[in-house]
């Protein structure tokens, strides 16, 4: 899939998410028609599930959700995950091999079993699953940028403004940060699509936002429908997987596009 | 069998691509090797000898290489015409070869005894393939042949990781060695002690080497015969003796030169001015002339052939090669380094 | 990695779980069900949270050590019990999905380097496209409508029939039938992890200087394949897949959810809707632990494999 594709896929779901009032045509929430009507059945191109509710008017809400948690958790991991890598890389000894140990710590843990865990013991919501997934996404950015900053403090241009007296804070943020940006992109795209794999597994585990429709909790629905109604489990699916793909894509383009290893410091 | 060469290479060109007009990295090379003779191809990196090698093997390092044109004669069979399962019985049978790394050409995770053994054992020689390495490796006056057998390659030093490979190469006795820079990765002492293996092998197993090096220090403590190539091309050939004693053509003797001021540690440290020329853009006439300081128009114009000159042994491709103003040629020439 | 220290770390993450929850620490420990006063009292003791946190750690601790991972009143069983009872149908699972992915995905991107450009490669590419971004779960749904609901060729759920007689070898097609579809849903992102990794270290391995070394002494290219370029592209390999296993872990309680498999991903499941949180923390404990277990065994294969980790 080339750049453009994923490009557009990503701009059309983002365009469905935030025009879905306009293009759902039904309430997602009440169920307004007769029950597991199948796809192109009068007025429900995708069908409708056990409870009548319209499949697509669920789907392009449900993309509100995703990439909600999906955008803002890969934010945080990156946020989180650039200071912690530019507090090791820069400050090394203790601190950096202390820093270091937690991200391995979660990297080795199994991310889903530990989310789900959390969720359950604090209950859900969309804010509560953003934060989880970001606290738990952000090792792969630390040790990218811890890397970076690395193989970055002792280049010539940062010797050169700590001669000149500017403090540790500026030379980050000014001197070496612009260079890692790139890199730090590319994870950030990689972490959307991991963020709305984590949150449609905890929805089909029963864990998402209890007042939201979500992909994951639509395939949680689906699984008691299996022999019925496959419409409530193929289209939710499809969704996430285009969402992750497409995510995926363009952080895999991003990567060819903008290789660190072609910039010079 | 007199009279006739093991090896009889005649008017080989290698190619890198597909289409017609690919660039050749090899054009036109002739070359023989007697029974039990030690032949040097010399010249600078990027001018096709080890390219030479490869294509007598039928082996390329790069997939987009392939022998265009001319044949390989070894004991009378043309190698290029066989299909690949012929040919690959052919290597390590009738031709072994021997690299320039010993140590990134053997494999890291596997006893270098196993890898001795290899070419015996594909050809499912395995009964007794083990006391052959020992035997091998003894040969190659390797230390505690039946311990070594049994090492890895990080075991050893870069010497007797070279006395490995000589061994794999010999296991299945083959007549001709084809060595590529063998003891270029590796320090004077050592280097001296692998070309002695060398002799001592030649003298013992009758074997015939094809030497490639671009080393003529190495040429004149090993070789019977020399081929200097250079773009693709054989420039000069002759006997060790007669080239080192009189050369002909002006690159052979800039590398002579180089190879002297070494030598005696002379402080202005000779290598003949500019560098090989790039593939895609041969010059025209003779391929030397741009850094040939006895350039006239004719070299510029039309390519000198290689030429038995009367009175002389060997060949030259130089249309001024038999001017006594070639005798001086590098004397002027003040971009010495 | 070293396996104390992380499993420490997860000890203390359970421990920290078990003190911030929202509520009181006892509703952690002894699950959101009626349990009789004597059980809470006995759990208020035991695990000392009457006393300062330090000490609570310490009879943390101390309970673990004893192997006690507290009692689930809602199936009125030890979590060791429960857990136990179920391992075996999970590694099932999860080894089957796992030896499949490596076996099908090592050959998959032995292919598809040594065809490089060819159908091979371009199947390895939307494999491996497809295995990062389809959710496994999902997958397993869609199998069982197609295999199941549509074709009627496999079963769906859990892993014998009630009623089967079976004996021997009819026995063992038996397990496979039932095996078959989350097997194949849980084995695919690792077939998609695997076979990229191979491709990518076959390249490498294919281009240095020992291949062309084997070639000239007239090795088939089965040999050069399989007996050189694999085994040193292997090392990369070992070490992901290694990694991954606890992700494996975490795929199977989704697949095992959807095919009612009944395991440990399964007893997680429920687990989470009867609020039973003892089981839940167990199960965290024992997967993190078969994480650390796991590298160890990765580490050792390594040194197996490669004589210069085995001497260092």
């Amino acid at each position: 899939m080339s750049t453009a594709v994923g490009v557009a896929s990503v701009a059309l779901i983002v365009l469905l998410a935030v025009a879905a009032p306009l293009v759902a045509g039904y309430d997602p929430q009440s169920g307004s028609a007769a029950a597991l009507q199948p796809p192109l059945s009068s007025g429900h191109t995708l069908g409708t599930d056990n409870l009548g509710r319209d499949i697509w008017a669920e789907l392009v809400f449900g993309a509100r959700v995703s990439l909600a948690v999906g955008v803002f958790a890969a934010t945080s991991a990156v946020l989180i995950g650039t200071v912690i890598g530019a507090v090791a890389g820069y400050t090394g000894g203790w601190v950096d091999a202390t820093l270091m140990r937690l991200a391995e710590f979660f990297q080795v843990v199994p991310r889903f079993v530990l989310a789900l865990i959390v969720v359950a013991l604090f209950g859900s919501g969309l804010a509560k699953l953003i934060v989880v997934i970001g606290l738990l996404a952000w090792p792969q950015t630390a040790r990218l940028v811890r890397a970076s900053f690395l193989s970055l403090r002792e280049a010539p241009f940062v010797d050169a403004a700590r001669v000149g007296g500017m403090g540790p804070t500026s030379i980050i943020v000014h001197e070496i940060l612009p260079n890692v940006l790139a890199p730090i992109l590319v994870t950030g795209s990689l972490d959307v699509a991991s963020a709305i794999l984590l949150e449609a597994g905890l929805g089909f585990f029963g864990l998402g936002d209890p007042n939201l429709v979500s992909w994951g909790s639509m395939l949680n629905q689906a699984q008691q429908y299996l022999r019925q109604a496959w419409w409530m489990s193929l289209f939710p699916g499809l969704a996430i997987s285009v969402a992750v793909l497409s995510f995926n894509v363009l952080g895999d383009r991003l990567n060819d596009a903008l290789n660190p290893r072609l910039r010079g410091a | 069998m007199t009279g006739q060469p093991l090896l009889d290479v005649r008017d080989l060109a290698v190619a890198i691509g597909r289409q017609a007009d690919a660039p050749r990295v090899v054009d036109g090379v002739s070359l023989t090797v007697g029974r039990g003779e030690i032949v040097g191809l010399v010249g600078e990196s990027g001018c096709g000898k080890s390219m030479s090698a490869f294509a007598i093997a039928g082996l390329f390092p790069t997939p987009a290489a392939r022998v265009v044109q001319g044949s390989v004669l070894l004991a009378g069979r043309d190698l290029t015409t066989l299909d690949a399962r012929a040919r690959r019985a052919t290597l390590g049978k009738d031709l072994g070869m021997v690299f320039q790394d010993p140590s990134s050409f053997l494999d890291p995770l596997m006893r270098v005894g196993d890898q001795v053994a290899e070419s015996l054992r594909v050809r499912g020689q395995n009964s007794g393939a083990w006391t052959r390495v020992v035997e091998l490796l003894a040969l190659m006056e390797l230390p505690e042949p039946r311990e070594t057998a049994r090492r890895y390659p990080h075991e050893l030093s870069g010497g007797q990781r070279q006395r490995v490979l000589i061994a794999a190469a010999l296991a299945l006795q083959p007549s001709l060695l084809i060595a590529d820079e063998p003891t270029t990765a590796l320090d004077t002492t050592v280097q001296a002690s692998i070309l002695d293996l060398l002799l001592k092998l030649r003298r013992t197993l009758q074997l015939s080497v094809l030497l490639i090096t671009h080393d003529l220090g190495v040429i004149a403590e090993t070789c019977d015969r020399v081929y200097v190539m250079y773009a693709g091309r054989v420039v000069e050939t002759n006997t060790t003796e007669q080239l080192f004693r009189a050369p002909r053509h002006p690159y052979t003797r800039g590398l002579l030169r180089g190879t002297l001021a070494v030598e005696t540690q002379t402080a202005d440290l000779f290598s003949i001015p500019g560098t090989v020329p790039d593939l895609r853009h041969m010059p025209s006439g003779c391929r030397f002339h741009p850094r040939c300081p006895l350039a006239i128009e004719v070299c510029v114009t039309r390519d000198p052939p290689l030429t038995a000159r009367r009175d002389l042994s060997g060949a030259d491709a130089c249309w001024r090669a038999q001017e006594p103003a070639a005798a001086h040629v590098w004397e002027d020439v003040t971009w010495s380094r | 990695m070293q396996a104390v220290p992380l499993l420490l770390g997860v000890i203390v993450v359970n421990f920290l779980l078990i003190q911030l929850a929202p509520g009181d620490p006892t509703t952690v420990l002894v699950g959101d069900y009626p349990a009789p006063a004597e059980y809470v009292a006995q759990v208020r003791h035991d695990f000392g949270l009457d006393e300062p946190v330090p000490v609570r750690l310490a009879s943390y601790l101390g309970q673990l050590a004893h192997g006690n991972l507290g009692y689930s009143f809602a199936n009125r069983q030890s979590v060791a019990g429960l857990i136990g009872e179920r391992l075996g149908s999970t590694l099932e699972l999860t080894l089957t999905a796992l030896v499949a992915a490596t076996i099908a995905g090592i050959l998959l991107g032995v292919l598809a380097a040594v065809k490089r450009g060819g159908a091979a490669d371009g199947g390895a590419q939307v494999v491996s496209l497809a295995g990062f971004s389809v959710p496994e779960f999902w997958l397993g749904q869609i199998l069982i409508v197609v295999f199941a609901v549509v074709l009627g060729w496999l079963p769906s759920q859990g892993n014998r029939s009630v009623r089967s007689t079976a004996q021997g070898l009819d026995a063992v097609l038996e397990a496979l039938r039932y095996l078959l579809l989350p097997a194949l849903a849980l084995s695919f992102r690792y077939l998609a992890l695997i076979s990229r990794l191979t491709r990518a270290s076959m390249l490498e391995v294919l281009n240095a200087d020992y291949i062309l070394a084997a070639r000239a002494r007239g090795a088939p290219e089965r040999t050069v394949l399989f007996a050189h370029a694999l085994r040193n592209a292997a090392a990369p390999i070992i070490t992901v897949v290694g990694y991954n296993l606890g992700f494996i872990f975490a795929g199977s309680a989704l697949i095992e959810t959807v095919f009612g498999w009944p395991g440990i991903g399964r007893l997680l499941f429920d687990s989470v809707s009867k609020r039973d949180y003892p089981v839940l923390l167990g199960v965290l404990l024992l997967v993190s632990a078969t994480v650390v277990l796991v590298n160890l065994i990765t580490d050792v294969v390594h040194a197996l494999i490669d004589p210069r980790v085995r001497y260092r």
